[in-house]
């Protein structure tokens, strides 16, 4: 379904754009048909960047991606309208999501105009009664609201929602769920849990290991723009085999051990880059990496 | 469906809000003469009309007179109306100019941001007086219109910075990347999802162009950089001090002009920092 | 005992009345106990940390008694705190890390903060030092300024600052939040690590995270939309919650090991009450499975067995 080939994206910063940040460097993985992929990584990782990249915000920077074998970095104008109704995302501020000083729903009256214009008014509100309630939110309860007026999981659901609407085949979701309360979380998860089982694609960005465990089928780790670690989220997380996934598994706060009892650790590794920058790590990053197949649908990358 | 809660929480504030009010009525007030003054004055503002030349106020000439007869009541409600002219029309321009640069740079960024921003840089920096001098070199007979074009392509560069900073941050908020996931084209995410975000920067924006350009024209007309044809109060408050109206204590031909001008520009000022109040509800007063 | 919390309630004044944001609090807390406030957003949990340090308008104080250390706190006069704040009581607010002062070097910051409790800065030297040392930061960071930091340094930069007088109580406000995994691992073994060497006796950390305060903390407090629900040993209320809502937040938790194919957690429905105008008795009334008539009335925070507390009337009937 989703294919990434060598993906790498570089920024010029500083004045004049002297200098260059590499914010993904030679990423590639697949998602394929009703299946959910955790991008799994912390801030600089370039899993928003990925993103981005995907639901062509970014443009592509090097490498391909393509969805269905077709590439998507040359889409413009109609063909990108038609890209859109396949590939939608979700991002992580439900609130910044929504243009503040229109009703929710408008949003959906957007989507009619652009998608939909010959649809009839009946149509239509059948539609959109049917996405909602698709997403387990009663129209009766949060049409004709301003985005103040609905709580943050109803409004991440309204743009799964929109999703539904356009029947899309991949949803990318960017922490959609970090900024939500815990009671509301779970049912934003079970909601996209449902739509997978429906036949679409997912792919799940997040920082939180527990999320990804629970939804995902595949994982993917990121660590500073580099695929570090990737494959059956059951192998990658039982058997960390990266230092970077080690550490981190190690580091994630569980509600069934301690971390005096979980068994990766071996003292410092990974230490958390200390000042902000360190070109120690930059140089780490730079080396040559190979992924190699460490067992059935498990990959570490290797330095060499 | 657009924003009646909010429309009606600032129709409610604004029509409380003292200083609003205070400024409005005064500019209207102004606006009415303007409007009504020209058909209630008896004489032509270049009249000869008083063989006696400069006298106080009377009963038959209610502004008194100037040097050279011309009814002053004639002059000023004209001039009014030219002052009005050069505002919005100064003023549109510019804010025109400023929110077509300012919404381009801000959303499109990259290169176009850059050479705008260089733009906008140039433009504000060019000393105005200079090439105004320049240009009445070369033009020998000047209308309002004239004015009121080179007051508006001088006078963008800060709403063009203000616009494209707020464009600038509006447009990393995810309901914009949306919108583009929607396929709306980009003109039509500027006018529909940013510009009624900004509604009240843009207000409050061209109120501060009309005033500025009012004040502008004035200043200019005073140092004699105005328009050669026409009257207007700042070449009334010219001709005053050029004819010594001042030495001469012919008070009537200076006072209304300048009393007018200020009075117009310092209410929309209030009427200005009174909206900022209405809009923003952490200037309020409980 | 060194802190005791009766009954307080601390209201938000807004336009349209009174947001009743911390309704009838009362707990307490041991020496050296370090204690997890947990909760969703719109709980208090923050208001119950501001109540403490700084009630300032838009906070109103309605009634309540605060002891520490047997002395009774001022907490409704802000300027008679100021004889408490950073010596008796500290707090780190929630964001602190980004509230440095970014024109200034880090030394700069301490030494103007010393000053204004009256110590002078050359005396604590030595014990700043020390303290760098405990946090694994190196002594130049003095000399940097903020903007030089990463997020993991200045969160234990303000760790140090916050800690430097030895106060009693220290209050975290969502400490950790905004750090990386490994960070806020660190982050949090260096809390204990305060306590355990005395630096500090007891400490709030507020969070909503609960994973973290199965690592850290003694016991946790939880709260609902201003209200306490249930306080009790961190064992018990991740693995014996009583309260319904403890119950149902604990389950709705998802944690590396539960797959949603094998095991379909569910979250709880309905949203927390508006506090404008809440409904009275238990707040929880609406979402609750076991609500019934009692509930109308505001359940007592009552010890239902040793230092078990919960605030709801099935419970503590059952166990009358």
């Amino acid at each position: 379904m989703l294919s990434l080939d060598g993906v790498s994206k570089v920024y010029n910063v500083g004045t004049f754009g002297g200098k260059q940040l590499r914010a993904v460097r030679d990423v590639s993985f697949d998602v394929r048909d009703g299946e959910a992929v955790s991008l799994i990584g912390e801030s600089g990782s370039g899993k928003t960047t990925i993103g981005k990249m995907i639901l062509r915000l970014l443009s592509v920077g090097s490498g391909t991606i393509s969805i269905d074998g077709v590439s998507i970095a040359t889409l413009r104008g109609s063909g990108l309208k038609e890209y859109y109704r396949k590939v939608q995302g979700v991002f992580q501020d439900p609130f910044s999501s929504f243009n503040p000083i229109f009703k929710a729903d408008r949003m959906f009256e957007v989507l009619r105009q652009e998608f939909y214009p010959e649809a009839s008014e009946k149509e239509w509100e059948e539609k959109v009664h049917e996405s909602l309630r698709c997403v387990g939110l009663n129209p009766e309860h949060v049409l004709h609201k301003f985005p103040h007026q609905l709580s943050g999981g109803q409004l991440q659901r309204f743009l799964i929602a929109r999703a539904c609407l356009l029947e899309i085949d991949l949803l990318v979701a960017d922490e959609i769920i970090s900024m939500l309360d815990a009671s509301t979380r779970i049912d934003v998860l079970n909601v996209l849990a449902d739509l997978k089982s429906g036949g679409l694609s997912l792919l799940f960005i997040t920082h939180d290991l527990s999320l990804a465990y629970y939804i995902s089928e595949r994982a993917v780790i990121l660590q500073r723009g580099r695929v570090v670690e990737m494959g059956l989220t059951e192998l990658v997380f039982r058997n960390p085999l990266h230092p970077y996934t080690r550490m981190l598994m190690a580091s994630v706060p569980r509600l069934d051990k301690r971390w005096e009892d979980t068994d990766y650790g071996a003292g410092e590794i990974g230490r958390p880059s200390e000042l902000a920058g360190s070109t120690a790590e930059e140089a780490l990053a730079d080396e040559r990496h190979t992924l190699t197949q460490a067992e059935p649908g498990h990959f570490v990358a290797t330095s060499g | 469906m657009m924003k009646t809660k909010k429309g009606s929480e600032f129709l409610f504030f604004a029509l409380r809000n003292y200083k609003l009010r205070v400024g409005l009525t005064v500019v209207l007030v102004f606006l009415a003469i303007a409007l009504v003054g020209p058909s209630l004055a008896r004489n032509t503002p270049f009249a000869y009309a008083n063989p006696l030349g400069a006298e106080p106020p009377s009963g038959e000439y209610w502004f008194g007179t100037t040097t050279f007869g011309q009814d002053v009541f004639a002059q000023f409600v004209h001039g009014l109306r030219a002052t009005f002219v050069v505002g919005a029309i100064g003023g549109g321009l510019g804010t025109f100019l400023g929110v077509l640069i300012g919404f381009t740079a801000g959303y499109r960024g990259g290169l176009v941001d850059e050479v705008l921003n260089m733009l906008t840089n140039i433009v504000l920096v060019i000393p105005t007086m200079a090439v105004l001098l320049i240009i009445t070199a070369y033009l020998e007979v000047r209308g309002i219109i004239t004015e009121s074009i080179f007051i508006g392509l001088t006078s963008w560069p800060w709403v063009a910075r203000a616009i494209r900073a707020q464009t600038f941050s509006l447009r990393s908020r995810e309901f914009v990347d949306l919108a583009r996931l929607s396929g709306m084209k980009p003109w039509k995410i500027v006018f529909c999802e940013i510009a009624p975000n900004m509604m009240s920067y843009l207000l409050l924006a061209s109120i501060l162009q009309f005033g500025g350009a009012t004040l502008n024209a004035a200043t200019l007309d005073f140092i004699g950089l105005g328009p050669t044809t026409g009257i207007s109060l700042g070449l009334m408050m010219n001709n005053a001090v050029l004819w010594g109206a001042l030495l001469l204590g012919f008070w009537w031909w200076f006072v209304p002009p300048g009393l007018a001008i200020t009075l117009i520009v310092g209410a929309l000022y209030v009427t200005n920092v009174g909206l900022d109040e209405v809009f923003n509800p952490k200037l309020r007063e409980m | 005992m060194s802190l005791t919390v009766e009954n307080l309630r601390v209201y938000y004044q807004t336009l349209r009345g009174d947001v009743k944001a911390l309704d009838g609090a009362t707990f307490t807390l041991d020496d050296g106990e370090i204690m997890g406030l947990a909760g969703e957003s719109g709980c208090g949990k923050t208001t119950l940390a501001h109540s403490l340090t700084r009630l300032s308008p838009p906070l109103r104080y309605v009634e309540g008694r605060v002891t520490l250390d047997g002395q009774e706190l001022p907490i409704a006069d802000m300027s008679r705190m100021n004889d408490f704040r950073m010596k008796k009581l500290s707090v780190i607010p929630q964001y602190a890390m980004n509230a440095l002062n970014p024109t200034r070097k880090i030394g700069t910051i301490i030494r103007d903060l010393l000053r204004s409790r009256h110590v002078e800065a050359d005396t604590s030297l030595q014990e700043l030092y020390r303290r760098l040392d405990l946090v694994r930061l190196p002594y130049d960071i003095l000399k940097r300024y903020p903007i030089e930091l990463s997020g993991g340094m200045k969160q234990r930069m303000v760790m140090v600052v916050s800690t430097l007088l030895n106060p009693s109580l220290l209050i975290a406000d969502e400490i950790t939040s905004a750090l990386d995994v490994a960070t806020q691992k660190a982050v949090a073994e260096m809390l204990v690590e305060f306590r355990d060497r005395a630096l500090v006796k007891s400490m709030v950390v507020i969070t909503h995270d609960v994973s973290i305060l199965y690592q850290l903390a003694d016991s946790i407090l939880i709260m609902y939309a201003g209200q306490l629900s249930e306080k009790a040993s961190t064992q018990t209320i991740i693995r014996a919650p009583r309260h319904p809502y403890t119950k149902l937040l604990i389950s709705s938790l998802p944690t590396i090991g539960v797959r949603h194919a094998e095991h379909k957690l569910s979250g709880i429905p309905g949203t927390t009450p508006l506090l404008l105008d809440p409904p009275a008795g238990c707040r929880f009334r609406d979402r609750c499975p076991v609500a019934f008539s009692k509930c109308s009335e505001v359940p007592p925070f009552v010890e239902v067995t040793d230092g078990h507390w919960v605030a709801c009337w099935k419970e503590s009937e059952t166990h009358a």
